[in-house]
């Protein structure tokens, strides 16, 4: 029977098969960081087990760090006490970690790729739930929580029942001036925040194709907060292209093999898919947020909706408890919201594609007055890269912070967060309440959209920004 | 205690600030930290204390992967979470760490809040043996997967049945391409 990308990967890693259980998977790759991971450590020493893997395992820290003075002691004491049990689990079980400070530090899921670590056809966890952006290699990633992290330490294998298929298809080329993270807000405000729950989701299409590697992870990255348990994209070219050197990537004639292999995973002619959802990227505008969960989004150009437009009243009635706690009038154009801080980065939009498309909207212009700009590039690689093409001084000349790596203002763990009721365009993923600190108001945007909102303080997108200095 | 609202992400019910926490236990009072700063939250009427099950709106636990969520009901004193559907992630992490999450239609679901809220002290049943909720007069058969209920009742170590298998995972293990990546190598 002709199978899909996904069914092939699930297919290749089942160990051991139960008519009535779940399958038991082998892991290739288990990627770990300093919140979900402590339990997990004191219940392998508590039961005396080791870790089964350490040369597929690998730590990093980036959700409790720090992104300025990286050099001196974490001051919150219950931050280093997180980044110390980490450092002391990693020796102790004898993992590489890449800790704060080391040149390949960074958010878990820069990192992989850029390592070389993430591959098409290898299965890939991680205790986070946005592991599903190394699917857009053509990997099966996906999130998992404390017990499971202990459970694979132990094992490097997962008891999983097999999800369901979903294939996302999106026709057409997306118009100038519209990203991939417009693409996925489109599409989650499409199918709703529960639409993708209990799927494996193919991503494929003419504008899929299209998208580089970055825009293809910042897709599949966005998978959870439409509840899918992974997303991927089909490796190809690009997929190839971008791994070849790589630390970890194969080279010489394993590199040969490899392509192969990956070669023959695409989904086959006649597969089916559970469910399909058909967008056309052509009609596709830049995408802004509203309200507190992903879904709640609407065209840039469009305005805060109405809760009586709603014709469920579950969504009614999270409609008007979300404007209360944004603050926000219906029927106001989303151009008139002002925003006090605009944040780019966060494992959504921190790699070196992003920055270069927001410094490409903010050379030679001047945020405006009052605002607060912060850019936090995913990964001290990612740092470096900007800094050798000179993308730190265009942030730093336009009025803009240039941070060290981490997972800073995505959410409110590190010294990077939002007071309450301050208004922020954020091109994480994630607009819940609090996440960006207690009583902060998040709008998911793209680094386009953020870096021109910095540039005005209200949110906008980079082709107003032209209309505006012609007019 | 019934929590009508839908879409409840697991940065409500444990906010981040207490994630870094390195314990598995203690966080009684982090759950629903920023909401229970309202006093009209469910959670703040007497009437609810001691309640060991929540039933709740839709797609509940959605976003993060935080374990700690699900550890944070349970020592706040829920033994079980009803609602209609559960994020896939925390229902997971529900099965591992031992609480019970069950799927109810969601047409019960509203009877049980509607009869909930009227009578705080109507008593809830939930039979995990039979698999049916009752209360006052609603009784209705929920949805667990076999497998996920056989290890509730017996309360096993996922671990320890993986590591029967070891022999096979070692099989396996051998047969991994010599190109897929590992660090040491
Ligand atoms: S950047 Fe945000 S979403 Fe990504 S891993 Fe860090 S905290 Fe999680």
């Amino acid at each position: 029977m002709p199978r899909t990308l996904a069914e092939k990967i699930w297919d290749e890693h089942v160990i051991r098969h139960e008519a009535d259980g779940p399958d038991l998977l082998h892991i290739d790759f288990h990627l770990v960081h300093e919140v979900s991971s402590p339990q997990a450590f004191d219940g392998l020493r508590l039961s005396g087990r080791k870790v089964r893997r350490t040369d597929l395992t690998i730590a990093t820290e980036d959700h409790n760090v720090p992104t300025l003075n990286i050099t001196e002691t974490i001051a919150d004491p219950i931050s280093r006490a997180q980044i110390e049990a980490l450092r002391a689990n990693t020796k102790e079980f004898g993992i590489v970690l890449h800790p704060l400070g080391d040149r390949d530090q960074g958010i878990v899921h820069v990192i992989g790729p850029e390592l070389g670590i993430t591959q098409p056809g290898m299965t890939i966890v991680c205790g986070d739930s946005h592991t599903a952006t190394h699917g857009a290699f053509g990997a099966l990633a996906f999130g998992i929580g404390t017990s499971q992290v202990e459970h694979v330490l132990a094992t490097q294998t997962l008891p999983q029942d097999r999800p369901k298929m979903m294939a996302v298809t999106v026709n057409g080329s997306l118009p100038d001036g519209v990203t991939a993270k417009d693409l996925v807000l489109n599409l989650i405000a499409h199918a709703g925040v529960g639409g993708g729950q209990g799927y494996i989701v193919e991503y494929r299409g003419q504008a899929i194709e299209e998208l580089s590697m970055e825009g293809r992870m910042t897709v599949c990255n966005m998978s959870i907060e439409w509840g899918a348990k992974a997303g991927l994209v089909a490796p190809d070219q690009k997929t190839f292209d971008y791994l070849k050197g790589r630390q970890f990537a194969p080279s010489g004639a394993e590199w040969d093999k490899a392509v192969a292999h990956w070669k023959t995973l695409a989904t086959e002619p006649g597969a089916t898919f559970d469910k399909e959802i058909v967008l056309d990227a052509s009609v596709m505008t830049p995408f802004v947020t509203w309200g507190t969960n992903p879904g709640q989004g609407v065209p840039l150009s469009g305005e805060v909706p109405r809760p009586e437009d709603f014709s469920n009243e579950q969504e009614r009635a999270a409609a008007q408890k979300a404007l209360a706690y944004m603050d926000l009038t219906p029927g106001t154009r989303m151009k008139d919201i002002s925003v006090d801080t605009v944040f780019i980065g966060s494992c959504t939009n921190s790699r070196i594609e992003d920055l270069r498309s927001a410094a490409a909207v903010l050379t030679g212009q001047k945020i405006s007055p009052g605002m607060r700009l912060l850019v936090v590039p995913g990964s001290v690689r990612v740092r470096l890269e900007a800094e050798a093409e000179g993308l730190d001084k265009v942030f730093i000349e336009a009025g803009g912070e240039w941070r060290g790596a981490g997972c800073s203002m995505c959410l409110g763990m590190n010294p990077d967060q939002l007071a309450p009721g301050e208004r922020c365009a954020s091109t994480s993923n994630r607009n819940f309440e609090g996440r960006q600190g207690k009583g902060g108001r998040t709008h998911l945007v793209s680094p386009q959209v953020a870096a021109a909102t910095a540039i005005t303080g209200r949110l906008t997108a980079p082709a107003d920004l032209s209309s505006l200095t012609h007019a | 205690m019934p929590l009508r609202q839908g879409g409840v992400d697991t940065d409500q019910i444990l906010p981040s600030k207490f994630l870094k926490l390195i314990t598995r236990t203690g966080f009684e009072d982090a759950l629903f930290a920023d909401w229970r700063t309202d006093p009209t939250f469910v959670f703040n009427n007497p009437s609810y204390a001691g309640a060991s099950i929540l039933v709740a709106g839709p797609n509940f636990g959605i976003g993060s992967s935080r374990e700690h969520a699900v550890w944070a009901l349970m020592d706040y004193g829920f033994k079980v979470v009803v609602s209609s559907q559960f994020a896939d992630i925390f229902r997971g992490n529900a099965g591992n760490a031992g609480l019970v999450a069950i799927d109810v239609d969601q047409k019960v679901i509203d009877r049980l809040l509607d009869a909930v809220e009227a009578d705080p002290q109507l008593a809830v049943t939930v039979d995990l043996e039979a698999c049916e909720i009752s209360a006052g007069d609603i009784r209705s058969p929920f949805h667990i997967d076999d497998h996920t209920r056989a290890r509730l009742l017996a309360g096993l170590d996922d671990i320890e049945i993986t590591l029967t298998n070891v022999s096979e995972i070692e099989e396996f293990e051998a047969k991994r391409p010599s190109w897929r990546p590992s660090i040491h190598a």
